[in-house]
């Protein structure tokens, strides 16, 4: 499953169990319907183990930050899954907001490269 | 008579640096105006970034911390002024930059319709009064269950993440007892 847009794609891998987020996530609260989409598959899924790639996720605005927050607390009710963040230390904004994910699901791995 | 929100500084013009944009928020709809909202916070980040020279390592990365702020923040002022703005009343939207030796302040304004003015001052308390940090989980895990919509995030991330002190001031427009014109204020240490 994946979208792919001039200033942002998404894309989910089911065999890796990967979520790969990278542009700038600059939409609206309804636009990001089908983002949640994706990521509820990649949720609903309920894999052992579950990366959400944002490496190349250069911004992401405050409805981005709640989409991926409900997508956190989504895996967090199934109770089936370990979520590993994998960000860059390239952009500041990541160390500054992922950690939130951290305190929404204990146990999630925060990777900054 | 305006009311006043948190810690309101009014806006100096003798600023050494300040920068200021206008923007008719209705001239075109929401959605193609939205990616605008981006290019001038962008715009503000990369004019901001002038003032932090230097070429070495600690500079480089003041410059990119500020750049990413400034991003941010005018980013998300102008998504809130732009849906939240009382679309009748065609009163403008406008953002300014202000400068100073250890601070930046943002000054957006922009109309409110009545019906939402009252929601926002009570959301706009409970930024004021409340652990923002406990606030910011409470909203994402509210919505996540579908009781909230996540509203106060953007403030609420500029506040956590970011230091930043945030006010309000409410006033009526000039001759106009329709709508009130609402001023957002936000300081951020640089």
């Amino acid at each position: 499953m994946e979208i792919i847009q001039k200033d942002y794609q998404i894309r989910y891998d089911p065999h890796a169990s990967t979520v790969i987020c990278s542009g700038s996530f600059r939409l609206t609260g309804d636009e990001y319907a089908s983002i949640t989409e994706i990521l509820n598959a990649a949720a609903d899924a309920k894999p052992c183990e579950l990366t959400l790639d944002v490496t190349a996720l250069q911004f992401l605005n405050s409805s981005g930050i709640h989409t991926l927050s409900k997508f956190v607390l989504r895996v967090r009710g199934h109770n089936t899954t370990r979520v590993t963040v994998r960000g860059s230390s390239k952009y500041p904004w990541q160390h500054k907001s992922l950690v939130n994910l951290e305190r929404l699901l204990p146990g999630l791995r925060l990777e900054l490269e | 008579m305006a009311e006043f929100l948190g810690n309101f500084t009014e806006r100096d013009m003798r600023d050494a640096e300040c920068l200021e944009l206008r923007f008719s928020a209705t001239s075109i709809p929401l959605r193609q105006r939205w990616r605008n909202n981006g290019l001038s916070a962008d715009f503000l980040s990369d004019y901001v970034i002038c003032f932090f020279p230097g070429e070495d390592t600690d500079s480089a990365g003041r410059r990119e911390a500020a750049k990413s702020a400034v991003s941010y923040i005018a980013n998300e002022l102008l998504e809130n002024a732009m849906k939240f703005t009382h679309a009748p009343s065609e009163y403008p939207v406008t953002i300014g930059m202000h400068l100073d030796r250890n601070q930046l302040r943002f000054y957006v304004t922009n109309s409110v319709d009545p019906e939402a003015e009252k929601d926002l001052k009570a959301m706009i308390r409970r930024l004021l009064t409340e652990d923002t940090d406990e606030l910011f989980i409470k909203q994402l895990e509210s919505s996540g269950e579908g009781r909230g919509s996540g509203s106060g995030l953007g403030y609420l991330t500029m506040i956590n993440d970011y230091g930043a002190e945030l006010a309000w001031k409410f006033e009526p427009y000039e001759g106009d007892s329709r709508v009130m014109k609402v001023t957002t204020l936000v300081k951020l240490p640089i």
